[in-house]
């Protein structure tokens, strides 16, 4: 049975597209068949951010408007044999899509992958209704900032409106040093004030910059956010994991170290 | 500022300022309630106690916020209003 999983936030630039290219890959590692679809027309950038941007024929629109079938605009990442992209289109605009026609291509699709990952644009207008239209469960990604928060509350409601009653809470970008000295929101408080259930806590750091560049996901390498997003896939396939613990890096590491060689 | 940190605990930080300000924004978003429906309220509030009492109108504070629901269901929304008392009118009315 295939599920069809919209990744949302209202706010740009919290780390949709980042967290898609990141948990489908994490799925595909994962053995599942999946296919990303980047439905952010006219801001295309999921290719980017999977590296896949050099192998570009055919989009989204092209499928949409019958000038191909789906799987000549399907990119197959040479990587993962079970992982492919659907690349959005950059010279149209969100109105090139409804979201019948979004349901229709996303229905054809179900009959082939185990997992249909949407990358949602940014705003709450016809990109994001055309993303949520075939969705059967979202993440919704938000940062500790007052401004993301906020957003991705508006996106919730929407998201219940539009009969999506499967929702779960990515926290990205967080900051433990920040946390600890009360100068960011923690995870619970993050939680606490959105009500719905978290899936799993991406740290900031600076290997999702280094993996961005160089357009390789970084999802299950040994890095923390790699193995933050990892666990995010293993809950997504109903799995029960720990949370990490994001505080374990960098100079607190070593401090804690320090203390606990000091105390042993 | 330290004295007054040892006498009145922990100094808020900057997480709990944004923190409380996110409760209090998400309710009114939630409620759908704009800032001219809020000042209608308070303006209504204040001619109603001010039958009986003379209050200090300009201390008047008025939120959509939420609180524990005394089922025990979690947070439900509520109205909380602060609302200065200068004088009692008559001796009925108590605070």
């Amino acid at each position: 049975m295939s599920e069809v999983i919209v990744i949302t936030s209202g706010k740009g630039g919290v780390g949709k597209t980042t967290t898609t290219a990141n948990v489908g890959t994490g799925l595909a590692k994962l053995e599942k068949k999946v296919v990303l679809i980047d439905t952010d027309i006219g801001l295309r950038n999921l290719d980017v951010v999977m590296g896949l941007e050099n192998r570009i024929v055919y989009n989204l629109v092209d499928v949409v408007e019958g000038n191909c079938r789906y799987k000549q605009a399907l990119i197959k990442d040479k990587r993962y044999p079970n992982l492919f992209l659907l690349p959005s289109a950059q010279t149209r605009d969100k109105t090139s899509v409804s979201p019948e026609q979004m349901k229709k291509l996303v229905d054809e699709l179900r009959e082939e992958f185990d997992y249909i990952l949407l990358d949602c644009p940014a705003g709450i207008e016809q990109g994001f209704k055309n993303a949520i239209a075939a969705a059967d469960r979202a993440l919704v990604v938000t940062t500790p900032e007052v401004s993301a928060i906020r957003d991705a509350d508006r996106i919730i409601g929407l998201l219940e409106a539009n009969e999506i009653k499967h929702i779960n809470l990515i926290v990205n970008r967080i900051r433990m040093d920040m946390v600890k000295r009360g100068d960011m929101m923690s995870i619970d408080d993050v939680v606490e004030i959105l009500a719905i259930d978290l899936i799993g806590a991406v740290p900031d750091d600076e290997n999702i910059v280094v993996s961005t560049n160089q357009g390789e996901p970084l999802v299950g390498d040994g890095t923390l956010p790699g193995k933050a997003y990892l666990n995010i896939c293993n809950r997504i396939l109903g799995e029960n994991v720990p949370y990490l613990d994001l505080s374990n890096d960098g100079f607190f590491k070593k401090l804690s170290k320090i203390f606990k060689k000091s105390n042993n | 500022m330290g004295l007054k940190e040892l006498f009145f605990g922990r100094k808020k930080t900057s997480g709990d300022y944004a923190k409380d300000r996110l409760k209090l924004l998400l309710v009114s978003d939630r409620a759908n309630c704009s800032p001219d429906v809020m000042e209608q309220i308070k303006n209504e509030i204040i001619e109603v106690i001010s039958k009986y009492v003379e209050i200090d109108a300009s201390g008047l504070d008025i939120q959509i916020t939420q609180t524990e629901s005394e089922g025990g269901h979690g947070t439900v929304p509520a109205i909380y209003a602060n609302i200065p008392i200068k004088e009692l009118k008559s001796n009925n009315a108590k605070k």
